[in-house]
């Protein structure tokens, strides 16, 4: 798949830095026209998979989070969310609605929102090693008002 | 996050007012818990007029006060909600379990 464009970035597991991930990626993604509805999906998606890295792969640590954002052709954003965090024993369980192991700090909803706000996600970890999250979502093309 | 209120007879009203995430959750469980120990309502409304941003954080959050309003023998809805929160609401299915409003 070619890639038009690309952005890179590292941050550590702090929760001041969900808003500013889901900003920066908001920033990113505008250069595709979306419309209010789309972005507000991707910044959700965003903060799903990043609040994920500060909440569950580093519960007790500051690890890094590593993002990566790119544009592929045919008008496609995808996001790649990454942690060296402690990994996820059982994805399919994981990505099961209501499914957590955070008590009621947390709803469970986290990858059932990734999953119906993005067209694509993959999950891909491996306990004690980390968990990588891709999404993509097709950006629509909108007739320009001039 | 900034969190006001008012209590209009039985009813307590409670605004958020910015962006609901992880980050500001904790913060905001305890302002909602100590408002509702405190006023002791019969009710509660959390008004979402000027809440931008909520993901599945907020969900807990809602949940929460539902939980503490609700052992009270009271009621809690949700008012005044913008669009992306309330994208989020309808992925999480609460609405079976609380009412709301959208923003006009
Ligand atoms: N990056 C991650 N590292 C380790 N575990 C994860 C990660 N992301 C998700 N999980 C696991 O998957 C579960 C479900 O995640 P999610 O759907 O976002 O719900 P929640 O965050 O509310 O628990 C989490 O409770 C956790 O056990
Ligand atoms: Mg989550």
């Amino acid at each position: 798949m070619k890639e038009k464009n690309v952005l890179k970035m590292e941050f550590p597991s702090l929760s001041a830095n969900e808003g500013l991930s889901r900003g920066v990626v908001s920033v990113f993604a505008s250069q595709l026209d979306p419309t209010l509805s789309e972005l507000g999906d991707i910044k959700t998606a965003v903060s799903e998979a990043v609040t994920n890295c500060i909440v569950h792969a580093y519960p007790d640590c500051i690890g890094m989070i590593y993002l990566r954002c790119r544009i592929l052709e045919g008008d496609e954003l995808e996001i790649t969310v990454k942690d060296k965090g402690r990994g996820i024993k059982d994805v399919k369980k994981a990505r099961e609605p209501l499914f957590t192991t955070g008590g009621s700090d947390r709803s469970g909803m986290g990858f059932t929102i990734m999953e119906s706000f993005m067209d694509y996600i993959r999950v891909r970890s491996k306990e004690n090693v980390g968990t990588t999250v891709t999404m993509r979502r097709k950006i629509e093309k909108r007739a320009s008002v001039k | 996050m900034k969190v006001t209120w008012q209590k209009k007879k039985n009813k307590l009203y409670i605004y958020l007012n910015g962006e609901l995430d992880h980050h500001e959750a904790g913060e905001t469980v305890k302002r909602i818990e100590e408002l509702i120990e405190r006023e002791t309502p019969r009710d509660c409304v959390i008004d979402l007029e000027n809440l931008g941003f909520m993901d599945s954080s907020g969900i807990a959050v809602i949940l929460k006060a539902y939980r503490q309003i609700s052992a009270m023998g009271g009621r809690l809805c949700i008012e005044n909600v913008q669009q992306q929160p309330m994208r989020v609401l309808d992925a999480s299915g609460i609405e079976r379990i609380i009412g709301f409003t959208a923003l006009k």
